[in-house]
């Protein structure tokens, strides 16, 4: 156990005087490494100490409590002036080290070199910072040692704008601290959720209600294209052209390790300073550790890895045999309120298991990772208690099998409850949107003797409208009466929840929920991630109900709405630009004509809808044709989409004989209209200019027919699998009524239909005669979905072709890689 | 095994697939919500619908032809798809340099 750290020839019985030991970077690993040492042998070593911050050891950890004024500086050093003193160690604090010479084995600051005979590199890492404009402005700064901090504190914050750029440990400890010192914090995220390293999407979602409870903006999916500002930083500018005022812009987008002065000194360097498991570099007299370092392919953030390190290091510096092997460690954040504990490997993966618990009412989210009835990983939120328990179960590899019923409730086993979302309400939430009925009115109809679902409609009349609600008001009954009320199954709108479509609708509105994960977790879904019939229609939901704050999220579409083109049996997609009111040009004809010659479409066809679809088009083609037909003025026909397809016009007044009215007009402004509308199943509409109805438009979800008095308006027609003729709902005298009325009757499908209703299947669900008082005779009613549409439109009503085809999102349309091309080995 | 860098993770999108070109036909990489990444051969043992262009939920795609699901780390589900190794290293995809060869080896 005495086998010497140095070659032959150094060794301290051959030197009289003391092996000098130097070490540069006075942070939490090297100081850990320092105590550890000195215990062990105090005054083996003649040990010089460089820092290039004028300070020795604290205790960075505790930074987040400085800045938000909980502790002072003088609170976190962990050695003092005094602890260096009493155990002989030269402090050269504030005095950079610029160079290694190792064959002279130096290091070189400005005041000139000083011999080592073992080195160790321990300067930990820097702040990266994004290559952005604006990042040198006054008013940019990192969170990374006390000077950082003390300049967001010095900038004094309060009543100010701050941005921190980064939703990681660090960035929401910096955000928090700020916020804990009055300023108004935005956290801008490049990825979908926050913490996303340690936490799963569920868990993340759960972090960022918690932080904008305390009143922090959070935005994910944020890329930052600039910081704006003259002298100083005034404004965060996305890529989605969101602009945040800034007072302060905090970088935290991650660190990386300070590696120059191992790669100007010829050591072997990787991301980090490559060093075995006794922590020696390529040098065997130079030593690294902390978050310099790179073992076995691995970089290191967290403290308890370091600390390891440093018992090894100082082990091996003295001569015993150790070896530094990394073990999984657990993330907990440092911002009060916020519950949230990560350990181990939560990925998905082969032959791994979920065990998923969600309780709504209190937000708790727990995971549990399993393989082969071990617990490889956990992540929980809300409800941390059990933390320790599972890292536990973790480390000790313990086979859960026997308990595995009842393991994800911890030590003491408890039970979930599938009324916990309605349980959890208060008593003035809305359950029945159309006759303003609350929770707390239907429970006291069942308390005063209503005690089955015709009773609670007459004396309520929730749910005896639209009759959306009826799953809820049966829950709330179910919840009042207890075992004595058998409520009709309800079908779940598909295997991850019991929750039926229309429960899900009414909750994302009454909950306020406004991400795939937050109705996933709020409503107690049982799968991690949802499933192939639920994401899209949770994608329409959130998109309908919250069209400003919901991001449409592409990959929970169909690959014909995440393509914008409909994929064909042999996997090439088809193409049909809009032609509004089925009307076109000699130009857009010669530009389809171009189009189909250029990419080589094997079939060119007019389709029902009066426009032409170039099929056969491969993948990585698309881009380029959209651009192709956009440059001749077209664009997306939106043929592929859940959404407006066409409206089908006759040429009325202008060319016919018998036309009463402009019926092409009116079905170009109608199409302009509504052009680039989801909705929950497609819809097409028909404007024909007399009875003859050249346009078939009472076959449509809308037709008007035009009359000699004005516009007949109807609506839930189908000519598809089934074949219905249209429902009158209006005859109205001008066309900007009937526009008025068809775009009322769409917002109200969009709001209230199921996914996947065609309106013909929606309309007698909930009655024809409640559709013509909410779009026709309610007037307020009916501006008022007019309005909403026209909200959301200004988000929607955009060419997605033009998006897509921009030069510098073309190559995610061809192959990832050609390995047909390359030479096998 | 040899593996074959074919690029960065950040080229496929999370919860979404990316077509490799090989002489053995298209290969479909996926990446999880959580960053796994997986090899299938890109194509449905059912009518040959192309598995990268699916839904990805879990480890599961759903094909977009016909909604038949598949796990995507065994490749089975109604029929089976081959798989091939596939794994992310420092930020890199690599998948089993075997897909190099002119025929299965």
């Amino acid at each position: 156990m005495s086998a010497s750290p140095f070659p032959p020839g150094l060794a301290p019985a051959t030197a009289p005087a003391r092996p000098k030991l130097v070490v540069i970077g006075a942070g939490m690993a090297s100081g850990r490494m320092l105590e550890h040492l000195l215990e062990a042998a105090p005054g083996r070593f003649d040990i010089t100490l460089f820092n290039a911050e004028p300070r020795g050891n604290y205790n960075r950890l505790m930074l987040s409590p400085v800045l938000s004024g909980e502790k002072t500086y003088a609170e976190i050093v962990t050695h003092d002036d005094a602890w260096y003193a009493a155990r002989g160690v030269t402090c050269r604090f504030g005095e950079a080290v610029t160079a290694i010479d190792r064959d002279r084995r130096t290091v070189r600051t400005a005041r000139g070199d000083t011999p080592y005979d073992a080195l160790v590199i321990a300067t930990g890492s820097a702040p990266f910072i994004l290559p952005v404009q604006g990042r040198d402005l006054p008013g940019v700064v990192t969170y990374r040692d006390l000077e950082d901090t003390e300049a967001m504190i010095a900038t004094g914050v309060a009543g100010k704008d701050a941005v921190v750029i980064g939703g990681g440990l660090l960035g929401l400890e910096a955000a928090a601290g700020m916020a804990a010192r009055g300023a108004r914090v935005t956290v801008v995220h490049l990825m979908g959720h926050l913490m996303e390293r340690q936490l799963d999407p569920a868990a993340g979602y759960l972090l960022q209600r918690d932080l904008e409870r305390r009143g922090i903006t959070v935005h994910c999916k944020g890329a930052t294209k600039a910081i704006l500002g003259t002298d100083r930083a005034e404004a965060v500018l996305l890529e989605d052209g969101t602009v945040y005022p800034a007072d302060l812009v905090c970088m935290a987008v991650g660190i990386r390790p300070e590696t120059r002065l191992a790669t100007d000194a010829g050591l072997e360097v990787a991301r980090g300073v490559m060093v075995d498991s006794t922590l020696r570099t390529s040098d065997p007299h130079i030593f690294a550790l902390g978050e310099c370092v790179e073992h076995d392919g691995q970089l290191f953030g967290l403290v308890a890895p370091l600390y390891d390190q440093a018992q090894v290091l100082a082990a091996t510096l003295l001569g015993q045999e150790a070896a530094f092997a990394p073990v999984q460690t657990a993330t907990k954040l440092k911002v009060t309120g916020c519950d949230l504990f990560s350990a181990g490997d939560f990925a998905d993966a082969p032959d791994r298991e979920d065990i998923v618990f969600r309780d709504p009412g209190r937000g708790i989210y727990k995971r549990l990772v399993l393989k082969d009835d071990r617990i490889l990983g956990a992540v929980m939120y809300g409800d941390t208690a059990d933390g320790s328990w599972f890292a536990g179960l973790m480390k000790d590899g313990t086979d859960i099998r026997a308990t595995r019923d009842t393991l994800i409730f911890g030590p003491g086993a408890g039970k979930a409850d599938p009324l916990a979302a309605v349980a959890a309400l208060p008593d003035a939430a809305e359950i029945c949107g159309c006759n303003g009925v609350s929770k707390g009115a239907i429970a006291g109809a069942v308390r005063g003797g209503a005690c089955t679902l015709e009773a609670v409609r007459t004396c309520t009349k929730a749910s005896a409208s639209c009759g959306t609600c009826t799953g809820l008001v049966e829950q709330v009954m179910k919840l009042t009466l207890g075992d004595d009320f058998a409520a009709p199954a309800p079908a779940g709108m598909c295997k991850c929840t019991d929750h039926s479509h229309e429960d899900v609708r009414r909750l994302i509105k009454s909950m306020a929920l406004k991400s795939i994960p937050a109705v996933m977790q709020e409503l107690g879904w049982t799968t991690a991630g949802g499933c192939a019939s639920c994401r899209p229609a949770l994608n329409f939901y959130l998109l309908a109900d919250w069209p400003l704050e919901y991001r449409d999220d592409r990959q929970s579409r169909f690959v014909n709405e995440r393509n914008h083109a409909n994929i064909q049996k042999d996997g090439t997609y088809s193409v049909v630009p809009r032609m509004w009111g089925g009307v076109t040009t000699p130009a857009e004809l010669r530009a389809i004509a171009d189009a189909a010659e250029k990419y080589d479409v094997p079939m060119v066809k007019v389709t029902g809808g009066q426009r032409i679809d170039l099929l056969g088009v491969r993948k990585e083609d698309l881009p380029r044709m959209w651009a192709d037909l956009n440059a001749a003025g077209m664009v997306s026909g939106h043929a592929y989409s859940k959404g407006l397809r066409t409206v089908k016009t006759c040429v009325g007044t202008e060319f016919c004989r018998f036309g009463t009215q402009d019926s092409t007009g009116l079905g170009i402004r109608l199409e302009k209209l509504l052009w680039g509308t989801w909705t929950p199943h497609k819809v097409k509409l028909g404007v024909s200019g007399c009875p003859r109805n050249c346009a078939e438009a009472t076959c449509k979800d809308v037709g008007i027919v035009c009359v000699e008095s004005g516009y007949q308006v109807s609506v839930a027609g189908a000519a598809g699998m089934e074949v219905k003729a249209t429902e009158l709902i209006a005859a109205v005298p001008t066309e900007d009524e009937a526009v008025e009325i068809t775009t009322a009757f769409i917002q109200l499908y969009r709001e209230h239909a199921r996914y996947l209703d065609r309106p013909y299947k929606w309309v007698p669900k909930v009655g024809l005669s409640w559709v013509i008082a909410q779009v026709v005779d309610d007037l307020p009613n009916r501006r008022a979905l007019v309005a909403r549409f026209e909200v959301s439109q200004s988000v929607y009503r955009r060419d997605p072709w033009a998006e897509h085809a921009r030069p510098e999102e073309r190559t995610k349309w061809g192959p990832m890689a050609d390995l047909s091309l390359e030479a096998a080995e | 095994m040899n593996m074959i860098d074919i690029g960065p993770l950040s080229n496929i999108p999370r919860e979404g697939a990316r077509v490799v070109k090989t002489r053995l036909g298209c290969v479909a990489v996926f990446r999880t919500a959580t960053d796994q990444v997986f090899a299938l051969q890109d194509r449905c043992p059912h009518k040959g619908g192309p598995l990268s262009e699916g839904i990805v939920h879990g480890t599961h795609v759903t094909c977009p032809l016909h909604n038949r699901v598949f796990d995507l780390s065994t490749g089975l589900g109604e029929g089976e798809v081959p798989t091939y190794a596939a794994r992310v290293e420092g930020g890199r995809v690599l998948i089993d340099s075997t897909l190099l060869s002119r025929s299965a080896a």
